[in-house]
């Protein structure tokens, strides 16, 4: 995944002209935030997986704005940092006031907001969801490049592989089963980032045995009658929805394998916190494979 | 003993007074027509009489609980409301709580020569055949004292003779009967006694004989009228209202 | 046919149905396995099935159409109108509003007992405004539309309390809360909506024979005995605690109240006391079926149930309707 070449036109000598003394300025306060001079200024993101990407790599005062979402607890693991950042609620007016010189969406969502942006001549980058550790790793070094911190980038992308790979041990014997629940009787597919963060701690995702590998929905009795090593539940947020009281039916709890609970923030999206998924399902192994 | 006494009961709605001072005693065998034109308060002393609307004074029925009232009076409201097809026998037997065998639903059935329709749905009647039905559940209560609502309007001559007729021998065989009507000529010829009402209270009260006269007719109703004897009850026929001017 | 032989009958086809809603489900398991797990428990995840996911389920439709068509049979004898019912006129839509301020609050979450009870209180308010707008003498007319407006505000405020939850997954549940579903329902469940049910029904039970009297209009029921004020009380809150109960564990249930009395009013030759068993236990039946229907049709996804109520409730409505055009 290449960077989009930049057209050097003339706004861009302009904006490249402006930026001069300003990188002066981050190079000395910033240390090891060092933006690429020709990278984009004023970036804005309306996407709470974007958000925390850019959040991640972004150099000081590069990035503008991010979704109200990404300061949320709840929702987003970079929280903390995102609360010092001006908040948009994704609406393309509001957007287009904060003059970015680039915009980073979700692919599949927004796409009213990404489709008038670049009309009205503003670019804007989409990120499809990771489904896979490749496609993280990928979307890392992606970001980078968009944000010219391909250095950063690289760095953040070598130390999640390693981490991966020394989180992953060989189970003794087959591994266990664990199906994921959510909402309404979601299952999220084998074929997909849940997939492999479930295959990567050491269990047999449920939704590769039965064949569900985009994912489906699957109802409470097919659950119980699978009788999986663990459920995990996965919910989006503490609030109460009646489509998640399902994941409080007493039926579960009479199952005889374990249950986890997640929630959305812990792995919705392609970032290298996602190991620490990986870490607390697999302290759910019955074989006690963590010493 | 009386059946009925009303002590200067009135009722007030806001600053108007449909009901003011009404005093009445009823004895038994007495079938009293209760007279007036529209808007004198006629529904209203019956319903303040039976306890249906707040009023001040005293109605001894009115004071009675509820299931002793009940067992005292029988009313037959204006608007003839059936709201579901039950079985007629079924609508008379109402007034004994739903017991079709009692002997007073099938005496109100014959007495009103419905024992050929007991079975049939009452939304498969003619209007009168239902206020007939009516009627009959009224008897069924078989109560000392009944308190009919302009029972006769909208019933055939016919009908309304045959009503007026009941009503009379119930007084006969000493039952007390109150019923509000606006035909002169019937509520003559079948009451013992007729109470006439105007702005709420009651401006005559006597026989037919004493109280229909020209001079009560022309204040109270605004008509001028024929008057006169046929078989010994007086007879009246309406013939002209009273111009404007000379009210 | 005599009223004992109605009830008998219903009750006959309430108990195949529900053995029938047992052994209906996704999971395959043969009749006996499945019985034999529901007694004993048995081993392993069938015993949980029938006994954790089946049997509430089936117990909460039961329970759910009983009172709603009780509420509709008692709700139109009052009002003696036959378009009467909880569904139309807004008061589940009111116990809705009441149940989601209840979980959105998190009054539910801090007093489990606060669901029912909020939409006890909301039905409350929806039965007392439907009264209020459209009582005694207001006509079919006054009935209908107040019953539109206080549907359409009580659904827009449930959806603007939903819409404000942080939780992504809550504006989904406008669905639910509009068109009703016993999905995935526990013993939780089953056991919060049962004393509200229990007193609800308890309640309208005893108004049998003021109801029939009441056939004869107010003044003539009240002037053979019985007391309308107490009888009217009775309804509200009976019919306040069973569709304020049902709604809180199963959403909007819609039309039950109508399409069971309609039916059953001719076998009960129109007599309102007699209709209140009836129609309990023809509503116990009829929602059975209709959550055993929407389990054969879509097996695995959570089809409404009120979807397929609608589909059969909203002809008989307009059937009403044209017989009300035809008598005028």
């Amino acid at each position: 995944m290449r960077p989009r070449q930049i057209p050097l036109g003339r706004g861009a000598c302009r904006r490249l002209a402006r930026g001069l003394p300003g990188l002066a300025a981050a190079l000395w306060l910033a240390g090891p935030g060092l933006a690429d001079p020709a990278a984009p200024q004023r970036v804005v993101s309306i996407n709470l997986c974007t958000d925390q990407l850019a959040l991640m790599l972004a150099a000081p005062g590069q990035l503008r704005a991010l979704t109200r979402l990404a300061q949320d607890p709840e929702s987003s693991v970079m929280a903390a940092r995102a609360r010092s950042y001006r908040i948009n609620h994704g609406r393309a007016e509001e957007v287009y006031l904060e003059k970015p010189d680039l915009v980073l969406a979700g692919r599949y969502t927004a796409s009213a907001t990404v489709t008038m942006l670049r009309g009205l001549g503003i670019r804007v980058e989409t990120f499809a969801p990771a489904e896979s550790f490749a496609e993280l790793r990928a979307s890392i070094l992606r970001m980078g490049a968009l944000l010219g911190r391909e250095a950063e980038a690289a760095r953040i992308e070598r130390r999640f592989a390693e981490n991966l790979a020394r989180l992953q041990r060989p189970s003794r014997g087959a591994p266990p089963v664990a199906a994921t629940w959510a909402a309404h009787g979601y299952m999220a597919g084998s074929a997909s980032l849940t997939g492999e963060i479930i295959t990567a701690a050491g269990f047999r995702p449920l939704a590769r045995l039965i064949g569900h590998g985009a994912g489906g929905f699957m109802p409470l009795e097919a659950l119980v009658m699978a009788d999986p090593d663990l459920v995990i539940l996965s919910r989006a947020d503490p609030a109460p929805a009646h489509s998640e009281a399902v994941l409080d039916h007493p039926a579960l709890t009479a199952l005889t394998g374990r249950a986890a609970v997640m929630q959305d923030r812990d792995w919705i999206c392609g970032l290298p916190a996602v190991l620490d998924a990986v870490d607390r399902l697999a302290a759910n192994r019955p074989d006690g494979a963590r010493e | 003993m009386s059946v009925l006494v009303l002590d200067h009961l009135s009722v007030s709605r806001g600053t108007q007074r449909p009901l003011a001072e009404v005093c009445l005693t009823v004895e038994p065998g007495e079938c009293i027509g209760l007279i007036g034109p529209n808007g004198a308060g006629k529904s209203t002393l019956l319903r303040a009489t039976l306890g249906l609307v707040a009023a001040t004074g005293r109605s001894s029925l009115a004071a009675l609980p509820a299931a002793a009232r009940a067992r005292t009076a029988a009313f037959l409201p204006q608007g003839r409301e059936i709201a579901w097809p039950l079985p007629v026998i079924d609508l008379v037997a109402l007034a004994q709580g739903g017991r079709r065998t009692a002997p007073e639903v099938g005496a109100a059935l014959a007495r009103m020569d419905l024992a050929a329709l007991a079975q049939r749905p009452a939304s498969a009647l003619s209007g009168g055949e239902q206020a007939r039905v009516l009627i009959a559940r009224a008897l069924a209560q078989n109560t000392p004292l009944l308190l009919a609502d302009e029972p006769i309007a909208g019933l055939d001559p016919a009908h309304q003779i045959a009503c007026m007729q009941l009503f009379a021998d119930l007084a006969a065989n000493g039952r007390s009967v109150i019923v509000a009507l606006h035909d002169l000529a019937l509520a003559a010829r079948f009451c013992t006694r007729l109470v006439v009402l105007a702005g709420g209270r009651i401006v005559a009260d006597g026989t037919p004989r004493a109280v229909l006269t020209a001079a009560l007719l022309e204040e109270v109703f605004a008509i001028r009228c024929h008057l006169d004897e046929i078989e010994g009850a007086p007879v009246v026929f309406p013939l002209a209202p009273v111009p404007r001017g000379e009210r | 046919m005599t009223p004992a032989r109605l009830y008998t009958l219903l009750g006959i086809l309430v108990a195949g149905l529900f053995l029938a809603a047992l052994l209906t489900g996704v999971a395959a398991v043969d009749p006996v396995t499945a019985l034999r797990a529901l007694m004993t428990g048995g081993e392993g995840p069938v015993g949980i099935v029938m006994r954790e996911i089946r049997l509430p389920r089936a117990l909460l439709a039961a329970m759910v159409g009983a009172c709603l068509g009780l509420s509709g049979a008692a709700l139109q004898g009052l009002l003696r109108n036959p378009m009467a019912e909880p569904g139309v006129i807004g008061i589940s839509a009111a116990a809705g509003l009441g149940a989601v301020l209840a979980l959105q609050t998190g009054l539910a979450a801090a007093y489990a007992f606060a669901l029912p009870a909020a939409a006890l209180v909301g039905a409350l308010a929806g039965v007392g405004a439907i009264l209020f707008l459209a009582g005694a003498g207001g006509g079919t007319l006054a009935l209908i539309l107040a019953g539109i407006a206080l549907s359409a505000l009580c659904s827009a405020a449930t959806a603007l309390v939903l819409n404000l939850s942080p939780n992504p997954f809550a504006a989904q549940d406008i669905v639910f809360w509009m068109m009703g579903s016993l999905a995935d329902v526990s013993f939780t469940h089953v056991l919060l909506a049962a004393p509200l049910m229990a007193l609800g029904a308890f309640l309208l039970w005893r108004t049998g024979p003021g109801l029939e009297a009441l056939t004869l209009g107010e003044e003539a029921a009240a002037s053979m005995g019985v007391n309308l004020a107490r009888l009217r009380l009775s309804v509200v809150l009976g019919t306040a605690a069973a569709v304020g109960a049902a709604t809180a564990v199963a959403g909007t249930v819609g039309f039950v109240g109508l399409v069971v009395p309609h039916v059953l009013r001719p076998l009960v030759n129109a007599h309102p006391s007699r209709l209140l068993p009836a129609a309990a236990l023809g509503g116990a039946g009829l929602v059975l079926a209709a959550d055993i229907a929407v389990r054969l049709v879509l097996p695995g996804q959570d089809l409404k149930i009120g979807v397929l109520l609608a589909l059969v409730g909203a002809p008989v409505f307009l059937h009403l309707i044209w017989r009300m055009r035809g008598a005028a």
